[in-house]
């Protein structure tokens, strides 16, 4: 239940950033509210994962202009450790394969470095492996998983899910998604969808950045923008993604055109 | 060695640097200390004497030979080394490198020392012990016997040969409590230590070995050791190989390796130690069906210099050789590895792989790689690869991005590259020592 009194969660203004000084970003503006879920779609190469990695800090992308508030605190100012242990949590589009490191160890690990900084103690391994026994459920994940080397040997379906299985258990206050849904089966995108939506709570919120409509019809937003050019050129309801499926995104760009 | 030059073509003949001429005297120098050490009368006086000959014929390498262009041995040549002598080691000192639910024999400085080894209860058909307890026709048939004997730092251990670790399994003996043969170093001066080792495994027999060169101090020496291990038809043996010498010694190694129809050899070699190291691995096929898996681990830091040369002489149809050999280096170490592969006409429909991949943690680290595959036989699988990377800013922020610091990161990146060869280790306690010190 969204309300005018929510918590703002993350608000962005008149955000630039470069990648190797070539300006991707050219005023992001967005203010997302605790309980929402929103979209961000576009065509390729309109900055919707550069988007994704400057709020997650990567550090090949220069922010040059622009403020982003998370919190109430400026999250350009905390290095990418600091805004995972402060809630920030980014579903990858290519997850890393670990070798050696087991996916339950890598778990605890990333847990734990939040509880520290929230100031709590450290779960031992027993609690914890209580705590994941219940989020594996929400991914449809084996328990056999846990002892494998983090994604190593993992097909694209099940790198996801691994992903959405760490945010259920990191349990973030702003959770983005970077095209969690491209190279997913139906049946994958079932379960990373569900998962998902079993994840938001009116604590919470989630950005999900997509090029596909599909995974839309699964996750219900709040509010769908249509990112061009390294801005958001549209913001409308659920029935945007829908207009934008079946006419595709030539009329928005060309409206943004005659606009400008 | 002297050389004779008559007057006669004095003027013709080329001026022997005086650099050239410093390294032959250390040649000599180290063939006395060598000779220096052994017991006066003993049946190995033949091998001794034919191996000091091969020496004398010999020059100390220098970076003009192919073999040691990457490797400088100049800083050797300014050390000022004595014989290795008898040291007496307690118990706790080397107990943090002692490894459960194994058989220990260790060598102290070279030297056999009983009272810190601990053989255990062994079935009667294997013999684990010093060459003491090896027969005569043991030592005829096989110690010295390897191919490649007459390499310069190969005879130099044979021409000071006086005593080495032993290990025979009888034929069908399937032994499955592994064997750490834990060479010790510790030296309050500089000196030459040569420690060698003989494994044999006859008909359908097993072994694990593990050879483990440890030091007790941050002293200077030199450590010339030799490995010869024999597998019989059908035999097998899994050989991990540590080399974790001192940060100031310098190690040069041997591993030769006789491989009898359808046997199958694992070595897994890693190597943390010394300011400078060299590692010889030379696998010998020699019957069909032979199976060869080598996985090497080089991790350097400072001004380490790590060198691995291995070859594989595959000779009979249907062998097949995989190797895997990963370089960690830091600062502004050094890494080398050349790797060889023989397939002659005779080793048809025989498959062999080689990958080599190093990962570069500073900006001034360096590494020399070279695969070597000479391949006559037209029916054959070969493949090589060599990799070079850092760290990529990709893979660490993914870890940050879970809440994990940049260090940490760093840290288990590096755990997870190494991991491929830490994990062939069979032995849990050694895998975790070692990981540790990554």
């Amino acid at each position: 239940m969204i309300t005018e009194t929510s918590e703002t969660i993350l608000s962005v203004k008149d955000l630039t950033a470069n990648v190797d000084n070539t300006p991707i970003l050219k005023g992001m503006n967005l203010e997302i509210k605790a309980g929402e879920i929103h979209a961000i779609m576009g065509p390729n190469g309109s900055g919707k994962s550069t988007f994704s990695k400057v709020l997650a800090g990567h550090p090949d992308y220069e922010v040059t202009g622009g403020e982003v508030t998370y919190l109430g605190q400026n999250l350009l100012e905390l290095d990418p450790e600091e805004r995972a242990r402060s809630g920030v949590f980014l579903a990858f589009q290519y997850p890393l394969e670990i070798p050696g490191v087991s996916n339950l160890d890598f778990l605890r690990v990333a847990y734990n470095s939040k509880r520290k900084h929230a100031g709590l103690e450290e779960l031992d391994a027993f609690d914890f492996d209580d705590l994941v026994e219940q989020k594996l459920e929400i991914v449809k994940m084996d328990a056999s998983f846990l002892n494998r080397s983090v994604n190593e040997g993992f097909s694209g379906g099940e790198k996801k899910r691994n992903e959405i299985l760490q945010m259920a258990v990191l349990e973030p206050k702003l959770a983005i998604l970077d095209e969690t849904d491209s190279g997913l089966d139906i049946d994958a995108l079932r379960i990373v969808a569900n998962g998902v939506n079993q994840l938001s709570t009116p604590d919470n919120a989630m950005l999900i950045i997509t090029h596909y409509q599909r995974l839309l019809e699964y996750i219900v937003p709040d509010y769908v923008h249509v990112m061009a050019n390294g801005r958001i050129i549209r913001t409308g309801g659920k029935e945007l993604a829908l207009e934008l499926e079946e006419r595709g995104y030539d009329w928005v760009l060309e409206a943004e055109a005659v606009a400008s | 060695m002297s050389i004779q030059v008559s007057p006669a073509n004095l003027e013709f003949s080329k001026p022997v640097s005086s650099a050239a001429q410093a390294r032959a005297a250390y040649l000599t120098k180290l063939l006395h200390l060598a000779q220096s050490t052994v017991a006066e009368t003993s049946e190995l006086q033949a091998l001794r004497d034919h191996a000091a000959l091969r020496v004398q014929e010999q020059t100390f390498p220098s970076t003009r030979d192919e073999e040691w262009r990457f490797t400088d041995l100049s800083d050797l040549l300014a050390v000022e080394l004595a014989a290795a002598e008898r040291s007496a080691v307690t118990p706790d000192a080397i107990a943090r490198f002692v490894l459960p639910d194994t058989a220990r024999l260790v060598f102290v400085n070279g030297f056999y020392a009983p009272e810190l080894s601990d053989l255990g209860t062994f079935p009667a058909r294997l013999t684990v012990g010093n060459l003491s307890s090896a027969s005569d026709q043991q030592l005829q048939t096989y110690l010295g016997q390897q191919s490649g004997a007459e390499e310069v730092f190969t005879a130099l251990n044979t021409a000071g040969l006086s005593d080495a670790g032993f290990v025979f399994a009888a034929k069908n003996l399937v032994v499955d409590r592994p064997i750490h043969l834990l060479f010790v170093s510790t030296a309050s001066q500089p000196v030459l230590i040569q420690p060698r080792c003989l494994v044999v495994a006859e008909p359908n027999s097993s072994l694990t070995v593990i050879e483990d060169h440890i030091s007790l101090g941050e002293s200077v020496y030199f450590t010339n050791s030799v490995a010869e291990i024999w597998l019989a038809d059908n035999a097998q043996i899994t050989h991990t190989r540590i080399q974790r010498d001192s940060q100031s010694a310098f190690h040069i190694g041997k591993t030769a390796v006789s491989q009898a129809r359808s046997s199958r050899y694992t070595c897994t070699a890693v190597s943390f130690g010394a300011r400078l190291s060299r590692h010889n691995l030379n696998i010998y096929q020699t019957g069909e069906q032979t199976e060869t898996a080598l996985n090497g681990l080089t991790v350097l830091k400072g001004e380490q210099v790590g060198d691995t040369h291995s070859s594989i002489a595959l000779s009979k149809p249907y062998g097949t050789s995989r190797q895997v050999h990963k370089c960690i280096i830091d600062d502004r170490a050094h890494g080398i590895f050349n790797g060889k592969v023989f397939v002659p006409k005779a080793a048809q429909l025989t498959d062999a792989g080689q990958l080599n991949r190093t990962l570069l943690l500073s900006p001034k680290a360096r590494v020399d790689t070279k695969p070597q595959l000479e391949i006559v036989a037209d029916n054959v699988k070969c493949t090589h690869g060599a990799t070079v990377g850092q760290l990529e800013t990709d893979e660490l922020f993914y870890l940050q991005s879970r809440g994990i610091d940049a260090s940490s990161a760093r840290k288990l990146l590096v755990y997870a590259f190494a991991y491929e060869i830490l994990s062939q280790i069979p032995l849990e306690s050694l895998r975790q020592s070692l990981t540790s010190q990554l």
